[in-house]
């Protein structure tokens, strides 16, 4: 390890990093240095999920009444589907890997770039002209198909623009497969000296996996949204049943993606937990072992179970079954990590600070996410609440509730490090905590209304369901307020009266922390040497509790 | 190692066996992605096939047996000849290098040049699926004998864009290796561009048992 | 580490190695071979002529004998997911039908 003297708490940053070592647009445009791909990410990605956003408000601003009289039906149709499409590939899977990933992970294993730096800044083009792709359909109508684009309705029958929306999807893939693969690369190949695969982050792992499922997966997608794209503009039709074709084909190619898909934006952010978990409790993850293995096999059996998302679709009663046993197994290393969360936390040293808020948020909603997970994976339960607002609710609690809160809590935690600027720590926990509790009241009222028969993607809903959906309404009115609060502190934060954060404003472990912040061009000083594991709070600081930590303030 | 060389080693690589490993494990982690992306198309083609054996037969019966040999015989001498390109890259001959990986690039424009006729046949005789298509074997359903043909110009239509791309990339090779760039510590980007050429012929491999040879014993 | 050099003649016979497989499997394809009660007996060879054609150019033209066990790993697990894919779906389209309720 480097024996450079850390800069503490309100000291400004070294002269040269990697934000002021080189100026003027174009160094960022074509820069390789993966810290600053990750903040090009950044913003791209936020863009998208302010437009995300937008439609899921225009969404619940229509069910605020029973009737449809806010917009169309058919224009209702274009709202949900765009919501889904720019959320699912434009912000969920890149947002964790492409901005945090991209970011920390040659600096969390001692190395000075990822493998395939120009394969980095291309996936960042690739990933802007798929958007530019997706923009495009969306100027010109939109699409109304549901993100998950069943055949035949959008092969034969949609006249909407699916062929550019599912260009946008294929291009997408390419920019998703080309990170996995610089992370697989770059994790075998360029650890430090002394770091052995057990002594790496549990975000490493997560990002590992993640990179996994993105590479055997994504393909899959890529052939489906080919097959349609052939079908719509050159007569291939291998999913038309007027040649004899079966549209239940498409659901299993698209779903063969797709539900490996929800753990690629999942997994991150678990990852992400397990860091601020250790962090703010100031102990090691327990049963790193179990959390690590938990991660791979959540990559391994999340490709066996994609046909409960076809229940009723016509598949064989026994493809079914088999597919709702294989579930219950999946659920299995998603609840090892979160007893071995709770099981760090309990006698942890526990602070509060903004990150540690999002990360118990997210035990929380993951865990109701992931109950009603297993409940849907039950073939009876299914039957009944199959494309209702049950569905909505439980992917949410997983996506929102447990995907968005871990990226929040990833930026408020790494923030400081990429920025090298702290920022309020008052408005910080307001809107953590207007976030979950708006959260919550957008999404539970759906659970009930999904069991009480409301169907999904349904511009209008019997009268007696209104009040529920009035509360929803309200939720995410509250919830849109919580996710636009950041905007306004943490851009606060880099102007002029914002706060040095020094090396390691957390007081937290992990090679990260002992670079500067934000850190220099080629991220440390002098290469460094490992000779523990991850999270040696008891073992390096042994007396130290939250209380020892320099003063945050502000 | 030679003071020239170190313009062909990446600043964040620690060695020339780093970077060459990585190099390779990355265009194996690609082609990993090409499995999963053929794969959907060879899933389909399964489940069609089995459904309907004996009306793929009859449509795969109007395939030319023959160009389809002719093709897998020329792609496996472009494997051969890029594989000798690599292994002069490996030995830094210049000038051997260059030659393998022209005959590759010939014999893959060559399979090509033979799909684009055959293609062009198959227009002339009705049988590009879409509104024009045709299909009046005894005892057999055209629909089927369509997605038949759905899947030929799918897959080997894939397959195809795939061979364009690894000729363009054989192409570009010629420019360092002419030059001389490449020795034993620096070859990789030959290396890489054969796993990719190897892989393309691999499918073909599959492709042509599959839809030329279906139909094959079959009379007429 | 230095990288091992393959002697021009292994890379010769494994390309007629291949040239016969091929020449083997047109032949073979030109018989019917449902009359030895093998069910798919056609199919069946095919495919292991091709995989073994398949075998020896990842063997040898890819350079996989010579690969680190990490490539090898690489290279199995590619096909085990294929295989995944493969028989889950098939296990849908095999097993349809079978209760002899309508739609299952």
């Amino acid at each position: 390890m480097s024996a450079r003297v850390a800069n503490p708490v309100g000291a400004p940053p070294p002269r040269n990093n990697y934000l002021n070592a080189t100026h003027g647009l174009s160094s960022w445009l074509l820069t390789l240095d993966h810290k600053r791909i990750g903040i090009l990410y950044l913003i791209s990605v936020s863009a998208f999920f302010l437009v995300g956003g937008i439609f899921a408000g225009l969404v619940r601003l229509e069910l605020l009444t029973p009737e449809g009289d806010l917009v169309s039906g058919d224009v209702y149709n274009r709202l949900f589907t765009l919501h889904g499409v720019i959320m699912i590939f434009f912000f969920l899977i890149p947002s964790i890997p492409a901005v945090l990933g991209n970011f920390l992970i040659p600096i969390m294993i001692g190395a000075k770039d990822l493998a395939f730096p120009k394969l980095n800044l291309g996936s960042w083009y690739v990933y802007n002209l798929a958007g530019l792709f997706g923009i495009y359909a969306m100027l010109k109508g939109g699409v109304d198909t549901g993100w998950t684009f069943y055949a035949p309705f959008s092969t034969t029958f949609s006249n909407s623009y699916v062929v550019p929306t599912a260009v946008a999807g294929f291009i997408a893939g390419f920019s998703s497969i080309m990170t996995a693969l610089n992370f697989i690369v770059t994790i075998h190949r360029m650890r430090a000296p002394g770091l052995t695969w057990f002594r790496l982050p549990l975000f490493i792992w997560s990002n590992y996996a993640t990179a996994l499922i993105i590479l055997l997966g994504t393909p899959v997608l890529a052939i489906t949204l080919l097959l349609l794209i052939l079908e719509r503009v050159a007569h291939i039709g291998i999913f038309d049943p007027a040649l004899g074709g079966d549209p239940v084909l498409f659901q299993h190619m698209f779903w063969f993606y797709s539900h490996p898909a929800v753990y690629i934006m999942v997994l991150p952010s678990m990852g992400v937990v397990s860091e601020l978990i250790a962090a703010f409790a100031r102990k090691r993850v327990f049963g790193y072992k179990f959390v690590a293995f938990a991660s791979i096999a959540i990559a391994v059996l999340g490709f066996l179970v994609w046909g409960h998302h076809m229940f009723t679709s016509g598949q064989s009663v026994y493809a079914a079954t088999v597919f709702s046993v294989l579930t219950m197994l999946v659920a299995i290393p998603s609840a090892v990590k979160v007893f071995n969360w709770t099981a760090t936390l309990h006698r942890g040293s526990i602070s509060y600070d903004t990150p540690m808020l999002y990360a118990l948020g997210f035990i929380g909603l993951f865990t109701i996410g992931g109950l009603t997970g297993v409940m849907l994976g039950t073939l009876g339960i299914d039957v009944h609440v199959h494309d209702t607002y049950f569905v909505v609710a439980h992917f949410h609690y997983i996506m929102v509730g447990g995907a968005i809160l871990g990226y929040l809590g990833g930026l408020h935690y790494w923030w400081p490090k990429m920025t090298g600027r702290l920022y309020n720590r008052f408005w910080s926990q307001v809107s953590a905590i207007v976030v979950f509790v708006g959260f919550n009241l957008t999404f539970f009222p759906q659970f009930v209304l999904g069991f009480l028969g409301m169907p999904r993607r349904y511009w209008s809903y019997p009268p007696e369901f209104q009040v529920l959906n009035v509360l929803s309404t309200a939720g995410a009115t509250i919830l849109g307020v919580g996710l636009l609060l950041p905007l306004f502190y943490l851009l606060a934060s880099l102007g002029k009266r914002g706060r040095w954060a020094g090396d390691n404003p957390w007081g937290a472990t992990g090679l990260e922390w002992e670079t500067s912040s934000p850190p220099p061009t080629h991220n440390f000083d002098q290469a460094p040497i490992v000779t523990h594991g991850p999270y040696e709070y008891e073992r390096l600081h042994p007396t130290s509790t939250a209380d020892d930590r320099e003063p945050y303030g502000g | 190692m030679a003071a020239e060389h170190h313009g062909t080693l990446a600043h964040h690589f620690e060695s020339y066996d780093q970077q060459r490993e990585a190099s390779s494990l990355g265009m194996w982690l690609f082609l990993v992605t090409e499995v999963m992306f053929f794969g959907g198309f060879f899933l389909a083609y399964i489940i069609y096939r089995s459904r309907w054996p004996q009306d793929f037969a009859l449509a795969s019966h109007h395939l030319d047996v023959t160009l389809g040999g002719i093709n897998t015989v020329v792609l496996i001498a472009s494997s051969l000849t890029m594989a000798l390109a690599v292994r002069s890259a490996q030995l830094a001959r210049r000038k051997a290098t260059v030659l393998f990986l022209l005959f590759t690039l010939l014999f893959g424009l060559g399979f090509l040049g033979i799909k684009a006729a055959e293609y062009a046949d198959k227009f002339e005789h009705h049988l590009v699926p879409g509104p024009g298509f045709e299909f009046h074997d005894e005892g057999s359903d055209p629909r089927h004998a369509e997605m038949f043909f759905n899947l030929y110009f799918g897959m080997t239509g894939l397959h195809a864009a795939h061979m364009v791309i690894g000729a363009g990339l054989v192409f570009w090779l010629m420019f360092p290796a002419w030059k001389g760039r490449f020795n034993a510590e620096y070859h990789n980007p030959v290396e890489v561009v054969g796993l990719y050429w190897h892989f393309v012929d691999i499918i073909w491999i599959f492709l042509f048992p599959l839809l030329y040879l279906i139909g094959f014993h079959l009379e007429g | 580490m230095s990288v091992h050099v393959e002697p021009v003649r292994v890379y010769v016979f494994v390309f007629l190695a291949l040239m016969v497989g091929t020449g083997l499997t047109v032949f073979a394809a030109a018989f019917d071979l449902s009359a030895s009660g093998i069910p798919f007996a056609n199919d069946l060879l095919a495919m292991a002529i091709a995989v073994a054609k398949a075998s020896l150019v990842v063997w040898f033209f890819m350079h996989v004998r010579h690969s680190t066990p990490l490539t090898k790993l690489v290279v199995v697990g590619a096909l085990l997911w294929l295989v995944f894919m493969v028989a889950l779906t098939l296990g849908d389209y095999d097993t349809r039908g079978l209760l002899g309720v309508p739609g299952k």
